[in-house]
C-alpha cells in the first residue's frame, strides 16, 4: 500500500487537523508515514501544502515527486489547482468549492471550477455547507477527509479512531461533530465519484 | 522504547532532553523555532527544570548556552540560519575556548527562503570555525545526534554544530526514543584559564583547535551516521549529504547501482571519500545549500575526476533539492504531472484580518504621502508585509534591526525625513543600540516601534520587551517630548496621523509606540481562557 497526499489551502484554514487525524490512523495501522508542512511566513493568509505520504514500506523522501501524487485534498478550490503537476495519471482531485478569497486578483469562481472538474477524477464538495448542515462550518476539513476516505487504503474504523483521539481533549460533543462531518463527506464522494 | 510521530525540529527538542541536557537557550525564528516550544511543553523538561526560556537574540543565547556548558552541564542553543550571524562572535569564539559540559548548536537553514533573506548554508560556519558537524537525514537521527550529540562535544572538547534544514524541520516521521540519560551535575572547567581569551592564552588555544582537526576526522571517519555502499557500476559514485540521501533513495528503493556514501558527519571522512573516488570515474555530490562539499573535491587548479553537482549544472545552483531534481540528475525520467492553469492567482502572505499593523499602516501611508516614496526602512516581523500591496509602505528589510540604524544612515545622508518602523520583539533583539547611536548624535529620525507584544510571524511567543519598551527608550535617552505610546485602532486613527505628522517634521529622534496585542494571539488567549472557565463551571 502506498498513498501520497497534497494536502492543500490557505494558511490559517488548518489543514493540520487533516494530517494529524490521517497520522493517527497510519500509526494505528502500522504503517510508515512522512508528512512535510509549510511553517511560518505562508501562514499568514498564503498559500500552504502539506506533503503526506503512507505506506507499508519505509518512505525516504518527505516531498512527493512531480506526478506520483494520489490524491490532491484541497480546503480551496483554486488551491486545488496549484498542485495539478504532482498528480499521478489516476489520481483524485477532492476539493472544497467554498472559495477563501484574501486576494483581489481571485479567478471566477466558474473558471476555477471549470478547471477541476476537466479532472478525469474528482470530488468537488461544498464542505463548508455540508459541515454546517451536521453542526458547524468548523468542521468543514473533516468533511474534507471524509471526502477523500474512499481513495484512502485505511480502513474507514481507524479514522473515525483517528478523530476520537486527536479532538477527544475538547470533549464529546466536539468529537462527534467531526465524526458526523467526516460521514457526511464519505457519503457524498461514495455518490459523486 | 517508544515511538512517537514527530516533526524534525520536535526530535531535537526529545533527543536533547533525553541526552541529559540542562537548558535551552533560543530566539524564535523560522525552521527553528519548534526545537524550544517542544522542550517548554515537555513533562521531563518541566520535572527537570530545564532551561526553555527564550532569550533576547541568538547572541545573548549562544553565550548563555557557552556559559551553561563553562559551568559543566550540557546545553543546547537553536536558531535559524541568519541568526548565527548575530551569534558569530560568540560561536566562532566557542570553537577556541572548547567546551566543558557538552554543547550543541542546531542552526536551522532555509534553502529556498520559503520565510528568509537568504539561503545562506550554516556548514561554513562550522567549516570557518573548524568545528564537527552532524548533518541529519532523517527525523530518527535528528533525534539520535540530538541525543549523543553533548557526548561527542565532551569527548572532541568544543561545540558540536547540527545542521538541519527546512524540510527536516517540518516534516514529521516515526521516531524512537529511549529513556532520558542523568543530567550533567555540574563542574568549573579543569584549566581555569580555558575560557579566558587573552591573546597569549588564545593562540595557545588556537593551536590545540588545530591540533584536534584529525580526532575530528578520525571521529567522522567511524562515525555511524557516515556510511560507504558498494555498487555494481562503477561510472558514477555519490556522495549524499544530509537529506538528500533521501531523494536518491526515493529513486533508487531497492538498491543503488553506484556506490555511495551517506555523509551525515564533518569534517569529511577522507578515508571513506578516497574509498569511493579510486573506483569510479565521476562523481555526484548531492547537497542541500551551498556547494560545499563539491568545491572542496573539485579544489581549483588541480581538478581530477569530474565532479558534478550545483556548480556545473547537473543540479540547480539554488533553492532546495527534491527527488526530481536528483532523478533527472541521474538520468532517470521523471513523471510530468498536468501543468497548473493559467487561472491560478499567486496568494503571498498578508497581515491578519484586525492586525494593529493595518492601523498603523494606513495612518503612515497618508502622512508620508507628501514625501514621496523611499524615506521609511523596516526590518524582519510581520510587519514586513508591509512591503507588499495594500500598502507598499516600507522600502527596507535586510536584518533584525536594521531599520533604525539604515533610517539613521539615510538621515546622516541628508534624507528626511527618514522613518523606521521595527517590531517590539525586534527592537529588544537588535534594535536597542542603534537607537542609542541616533540619540546620542541627536539624529533626526522617527521610529515607530509596532508593539504587539508578541513575537507573531514565528507563532506568538513571549516578545522579551514586553512592558519594557518606554523605559527601555527613556533610559536610552529619548526625550520624552518625543516619545508617546497610542493603540493601534480604527477609532484612533485621526490621532495616530496628528501624532505622526507632528513627529516626523521634528529634527531630532522621535519614537512612536502604536500598540494593540496580536490579533491571533488574542484570539488564542481568548479560547484559552474560554476553555479554562469552561473546565472550572
Amino acid at each position: 500500500m502506498k498513498c501520497d497526499i497534497v494536502l492543500a489551502g490557505v494558511g490559517g484554514q488548518g489543514i493540520l487537523s487533516i494530517a494529524a487525524v490521517l497520522g493517527m490512523a497510519a500509526v494505528e495501522n502500522d504503517l510508515y508515514l512522512k508528512q512535510a508542512e509549510t511553517h511560518g511566513m505562508s501562514q499568514r493568509g498564503g498559500a500552504v501544502q502539506s506533503y503526506l505520504r503512507l505506506s507499508d514500506n519505509p518512505i525516504y523522501s518527505d516531498l512527493i515527486p512531480t506526478g506520483e501524487a494520489d490524491i490532491i485534498l484541497s480546503v480551496e478550490p483554486m488551491e486545488s489547482l496549484r498542485y495539478l503537476p504532482f498528480l499521478s495519471k489516476k489520481g483524485y482531485v477532492v476539493t472544497n468549492t467554498t472559495p477563501f478569497v484574501n486576494i483581489p486578483d481571485y479567478p471566477e469562481m466558474e473558471k476555477v471550477l471549470g478547471e477541476v472538474k476537466k479532472q478525469p477524477h474528482h470530488i468537488a464538495i461544498d464542505a463548508d455547507k455540508v459541515a454546517k448542515e451536521v453542526g458547524n462550518s468548523r468542521a468543514s476539513n473533516m468533511v474534507m477527509l471524509g471526502a477523500a476516505s474512499p481513495f484512502i487504503d485505511i480502513p474507514f474504523e481507524l479514522i473515525e479512531n483517528g478523530i476520537r483521539k486527536i479532538f477527544t481533549r475538547k470533549g464529546e460533543a466536539i468529537v462527534n461533530l467531526n465524526l458526523e462531518a467526516l460521514r457526511a463527506g464519505r457519503k457524498f464522494a461514495e455518490a459523486n465519484r | 522504547m517508544t515511538k512517537k510521530l514527530l516533526l524534525g525540529v520536535e526530535a531535537i527538542g526529545q533527543g536533547a532532553i533525553d541526552g541529559g541536557m540542562s537548558g535551552v537557550y533560543a530566539y524564535p525564528g523560522t525552521p527553528s523555532t519548534e526545537i524550544t516550544e517542544y522542550v517548554q511543553e515537555n513533562a521531563i523538561a518541566k520535572e527537570r527544570k530545564i532551561h526553555r526560556e527564550w532569550s533576547a537574540n541568538e547572541k545573548t543565547a549562544m553565550e548563555t548556552a557557552l556559559g551553561m556548558s563553562y559551568a559543566g552541564k550540557r546545553a543546547m542553543v537553536c536558531m535559524k540560519h541568519v541568526g548565527l550571524n548575530v551569534a558569530a562572535d560568540a560561536f566562532v569564539n566557542s570553537a577556541i575556548t572548547g567546551v566543558n559540559g557538552g554543547l550543541i548548536v542546531t542552526v536551522a537553514d532555509d534553502p529556498s527562503m520559503h520565510s528568509s533573506q537568504n539561503e545562506q548554508d550554516s556548514r561554513f560556519y562550522g567549516k570557518f570555525s573548524m568545528l564537527p558537524i552532524l548533518e541529519p537525514s532523517n527525523q530518527q537521527e535528528a533525534y539520535e545526534m540530538a541525543r549523543t550529540g553533548f557526548e561527542l562535544s565532551e569527548k572532541l572538547g568544543v561545540p558540536v554544530l547540527l545542521r538541519i534544514t527546512t524540510r527536516l524541520a517540518h516534516s514529521r516521521a516515526g521516531v524512537e526514543t529511549v529513556e532520558p540519560m542523568p543530567e550533567n551535575t555540574g563542574s568549573l572547567p579543569k584549566d581555569p584559564r580555558q575560557f579566558v581569551l587573552l591573546p597569549a592564552i588564545a593562540r595557545k588555544r588556537y593551536a590545540g583547535l588545530l591540533e584536534k582537526q584529525d580526532s575530528f576526522r578520525e571521529s567522522a571517519e567511524k562515525a555511524s551516521f557516515n556510511q560507504f555502499f558498494d555498487g555494481e557500476d562503477k561510472s558514477l559514485g555519490i556522495i549524499c549529504c544530509g537529506i538528500t540521501y533521501n531523494y536518491l533513495k526515493e529513486n533508487y528503493p531497492d538498491e543503488c547501482p553506484y556506490p555511495h556514501v551517506k555523509l551525515s558527519q564533518y569534517p569529511l571522512p577522507e578515508d571513506m571519500l578516497t574509498k569511493l573516488e579510486q573506483q569510479v570515474d565521476e562523481i555526484l555530490v548531492l547537497e542541500e545549500g551551498y556547494p560545499l562539499v563539491e568545491e572542496l573535491l573539485s579544489g581549483f587548479f588541480c581538478r581530477g575526476r569530474r565532479i558534478l553537482g550545483r556548480l556545473d549544472g547537473t543540479l540547480p545552483r539554488m533553492g532546495e533539492l527534491n527527488p526530481d531534481h536528483v532523478a533527472k540528475a541521474l538520468g532517470i525520467p521523471v513523471k510530468e504531472g498536468e501543468k497548473a492553469p493559467d487561472v491560478l492567482a499567486n496568494r503571498p502572505p498578508a497581515l491578519c484580518k484586525g492586525c494593529s499593523h493595518h492601523d498603523t499602516y494606513k495612518a503612515l501611508n497618508l502622512v508620508m504621502e507628501p514625501f514621496g516614496d523611499g524615506h521609511v526602512f523596516s526590518d524582519i516581523g510581520c510587519y514586513t508585509l508591509g512591503a507588499l500591496p495594500p500598502y507598499s509602505s516600507i522600502n527596507s528589510c535586510v536584518d533584525m534591526g536594521a531599520s533604525i540604524t539604515m533610517a539613521k544612515g539615510a538621515a546622516d545622508a541628508g534624507l528626511f525625513p527618514s522613518v523606521a518602523v521595527i517590531g517590539d520583539s525586534t527592537f529588544t533583539h537588535s534594535g536597542m543600540t542603534g537607537l542609542l547611536d541616533a540619540v546620542n548624535e541627536k539624529t533626526p529620525i522617527t521610529v515607530l516601534i509596532c508593539d504587539n507584544e508578541s513575537v507573531s510571524m514565528t507563532g506568538g511567543q513571549d516578545s522579551a520587551a514586553l512592558g519594557k519598551i518606554e523605559s527601555i527608550c527613556l533610559g536610552l535617552g529619548v526625550d520624552p517630548d518625543h516619545l508617546h505610546t497610542i493603540e493601534a485602532h480604527p477609532k484612533n486613527h485621526d490621532q495616530l496621523v496628528e501624532l505622526l505628522e507632528k513627529e516626523v517634521n521634528y529634527e531630532g529622534v522621535s519614537v512612536i509606540v502604536p500598540r494593540r496585542e496580536c490579533i491571533q494571539k488574542a484570539a488564542r488567549r481568548i479560547r484559552a481562557e474560554k476553555m479554562k472557565s469552561e473546565q472550572n463551571a
